[in-house]
């Protein structure tokens, strides 16, 4: 009998354990195992600490920086709030009466009294000028004349410049005296806002950067192709020989590496100028005539040459290391049941190198699309990139706004076609090394 | 050989050597015949040369000298996809991207064959190793025996005359692998293909041939059926290599027509047979298996009787293993049934063993 309940107690025990097990003391399963693993979850991630410190500090928290920037535009705001009050009802079609004159006045001599570096028509004009072309002197001669003026304020501004009798500008004024804007990523659209404040495409001689968002695409993804076609044979070969012979190759390959950008690129205009070893050769044999001497550096030719020169091992080690760990029994086997070298290579041993021809194919692609220094050394006018242009607006026409927004378009671009790739191939099929 | 019937001399290996840096030989002067339907085995231990034959067969080596022939053809210059020689490999090598069905498929596919043709023999090739149900799986979801059913499936699909085998059993575990030596041996005898097998353990070979070649050093050092090859070796080699062995050492004394005797370094003469002993004089090794050793009762009565002691007793279930001091030899195996004498055995004591002339071979030095 004894036993029996025995017997039914251990039933119970292990129906309910099925539901929440416990150790011997009674305590969750679930929790003493978490308390077990705390510590070691503690030391692991104080090991991940320093590294993840590190890129917030100087990854993550300047490119949020340089995204807030793209859509920061307090500058008008901080500038005239009187007058932007005073706008609110405006239509937009004929000048705004005295009254807005009367607030500007006041908002400019207000801006005075403040001290000079609170000043704030100085940034105003910078952002007005983005919009349109002459605004900031309008802003600076007019503020500098402001405590001159007597009633009726609207024709002594536009007696001090003639642009305050322009509504374009009080437009603007109106549009951006906003705390956010879209303006800067219009503008990287190649688009503008017409009078009714819809948003139009530019004139066409006044269109860049789309067209130049399209050829650093292009750029990238010859550069991606001409990598391929050129490392595959290479990285095939290397996977082939004996270690030692192979070691040696790969630092062939790797050598654009290690050489000082000065040098590769000096190397690069001796062979590749008109003037140059190349030229010089193929004239020398005969094979193009003086006066049609080629171009390639200082166009698009010398920017898809230099750059598939230097990410070159970017495609070769993916590839090299996916290659090393195919047996060579496959291609034994896939002979061995009839098939010729070429259905062996292309049915059995290509799919099977899918995995670094993507891993190279995307790190190559993503490097290039935002590459620099080379495009700005040997590319001219024809061979230059998008961050050509935005390394342009960072350090000679300072409109960081506009610089922002392409960047920031840029790496949208980037992770969009990161996404596609992993929606068509799979992330988790890369193979990095 | 050129002359025989093509039964007798379907591949024919004929004065091979190969050599892969120029100044040493892989394959010494190799000269074998397989029949047709014959089941090869090539065993010895790793690098011997097995597998370096079998890749010439296969056609991924070739030959130095020599002329290797299929079916009375010389096929030194066909390349391996036109041989028509299926071929499991000792890691199966089957693709990872592909299915199981459309690895079988493949070798259909690349002889153009048409759709529902290729369907029916995939299925009938994965019926005969009972995978039927597993046509649309990877690889990569099938455990080692699974993967070598389907690497063997493949190797048959396409219906060669003549199947390689490299090591095909290597990487499963034991039970696993003595399941798979009788499958691939019902395979071969239903379909009546011919197949060289090659392996290193020479219970494999054992279990499965209809002939052996014992491998060494290059050469072929026997060529028989599995029990000459373990009643009757050749060479020292062969009879160390296949099954357990006691092995003594000694100085022929005196030839008598089949028989010598043999004078071992403690000065006791062992009467043997004689297999491969040149004259009086020259050294010999002695080969006795451990089964034919008369421990005990009956031990006096045999030509070759001696005392000894035991040193040692392994309990093994269905026998007993006794090492002894036997004519100063302390690694003197002998195997005694589990029964009540069996049983009654102890360390440290003597007792009387003995055989016949015909169980104790007197072959080379080695």
């Amino acid at each position: 009998m004894a036993q029996a309940d025995a017997t039914m107690m251990g039933g119970a025990g292990a129906s309910s354990g099925t539901e929440k097990l416990v150790t011997a003391e009674g305590v969750p399963l679930k929790r003493a195992l978490e308390r077990a693993q705390r510590r070691r979850k503690l030391m692991a991630f104080a090991l991940v600490v320093p590294l993840l410190a590190f890129i917030l500090t100087v990854f993550v928290f300047p490119i949020a920086q340089m995204m807030w920037l793209s859509v920061k535009n307090d500058q008008i705001v901080n500038a005239i709030p009187r007058t932007l009050e005073e706008l609110r009802d405006w239509d937009g079609r004929e000048l705004p009466d005295e009254a807005v004159f009367a607030a500007l006045h006041a908002d400019l001599m207000e801006d005075l009294e403040r001290p000079r570096r609170e000043q704030a028509t100085g940034p105003m004009g910078i952002r007005l000028n983005y919009e349109l072309s002459a605004a900031r002197s309008a802003v600076s001669r007019t503020a500098r004349a402001a405590s001159g003026f007597e009633a009726p304020y609207k024709e002594a501004f536009i007696d001090a410049h003639r642009l305050w009798g322009d509504p374009e500008l009080w437009r603007i004024i109106k549009r951006e005296g906003r705390p956010l804007t879209a303006s800067y990523y219009v503008a990287a659209l190649d688009r503008q806002y017409d009078e009714d404040g819809r948003i139009v495409q530019r004139d066409e001689n006044r269109r860049i950067y789309v067209s130049l968002f399209g050829r650093t695409l292009m750029l990238s993804v010859i550069i991606t192709g001409m990598t391929f076609l050129l490392g595959f044979p290479i990285a095939f070969y290397m996977s082939i020989l004996p270690m030692r012979h192979a070691n040696l190759l790969m630092i062939c390959v790797l050598l654009p590496f290690w050489t000082s950008l000065l040098v590769r690129t000096s190397a690069w205009i001796v062979l590749l100028q008109q003037q140059g070893v190349i030229n010089t050769g193929l004239v020398t044999l005969g094979i193009i005539d003086d006066e049609n001497r080629l171009s390639m550096i200082y166009n698009m030719t010398g920017t898809i040459i230099a750059m598939t020169h230097i990410l070159l091992p970017f495609m070769v080690l993916p590839l090299y290391s996916v290659m090393r760990t195919i047996p060579p029994s496959y291609m034994r086997a896939a002979k061995s049941l009839g098939a010729t070298p070429w259905t062996a290579f292309r049915r059995v041993y290509f799919p099977q190198t899918l995995p670094g021809i993507g891993a190279g194919g995307v790190l190559v692609f993503i490097i290039s699309i935002g590459y620099y220094i080379t495009p700005a050394l040997v590319g001219g006018q024809s061979g230059r990139m998008i961050s050509n242009e935005i390394a342009r607006h960072i350090q000679q026409s300072l409109n960081w706004g506009l610089a922002a927004a392409l960047g920031t378009m840029l790496l949208v671009g980037v992770l969009a076609l990161y996404w596609l790739y992993n929606r068509l191939v799979g992330a988790d099929s890369l193979k990095l090394g | 050989m050129s002359d025989s019937s093509p039964d007798d001399g379907f591949v024919t290996f004929d004065r091979v050597q190969k050599s892969y840096d120029g100044e040493t030989l892989v394959v010494k002067d190799l000269n074998l015949s397989i029949g047709r339907g014959e089941f090869m085995t090539m065993l010895g231990p790793s690098g011997s040369g097995k597998t370096t034959c079998l890749m010439m067969l296969a056609g991924f080596e070739t030959a130095t000298s020599g002329e290797i022939t299929l079916g009375g053809n010389p096929i030194n210059s066909v390349p391996p996809h036109k041989r028509g020689i299926g071929m499991v490999f000792q890691n199966y090598a089957l693709f990872p991207h592909m299915t199981v069905g459309e690895n079988l498929s493949f070798p259909l596919e690349v002889r153009g064959m048409g759709k529902s043709e290729r369907e029916q023999k995939v299925k009938r090739a994965l019926d005969m190793v009972q995978m039927g149900n597993f046509a649309g799986r990877r690889p990569a979801q099938l455990s080692g025996g699974q993967q070598q059913r389907i690497a063997l499936a493949r190797a048959l699909v396409f219906e060669p005359d003549l199947v390689l085998m490299d090591e095909p059993l290597g990487a499963l575990d034991k039970n696993l692998r003595e399941r798979m030596q009788y499958e691939i041996k019902h395979i071969h005898e239903s379909l009546g293909v011919t197949v060289v097998y090659v392996t290193h353990d020479q219970t494999e070979a054992l279990t499965m041939s209809d002939n052996v070649a014992v491998f060494d050093d290059g050469r072929i050092q026997q060529l028989a059926p599995p029990a000459v090859l373990y009643e009757k070796p050749d060479n020292a080699f062969v009879a160390a290599f296949i099954g357990e062995n006691n092995t003594l050492r000694g100085k022929v004394d005196a030839i008598d027509g089949s028989t010598c005797s043999v004078r071992l370094d403690n000065g006791s003469v062992v009467k043997a047979l004689r297999v491969n002993v040149e004259g009086t004089g020259v050294q010999s090794t002695l080969s006795l298996r451990p089964e034919r050793v008369v421990l005990g009762e009956g031990a006096a009565e045999r030509p070759n009787s001696f005392e000894a002691e035991v040193l040692e007793l392994i309990y093994l279930g269905d026998h007993i293993r006794v090492r002894m001091n036997v004519c100063g030899d302390d690694e003197f195996i002998v195997k005694v049934p589990n029964n009540a004498d069996g049983r009654d055995m102890k360390v440290g004591q003597k007792a009387p063993v003995g055989w016949s002339i015909e169980d104790c071979r007197a072959l080379d030095p080695s």
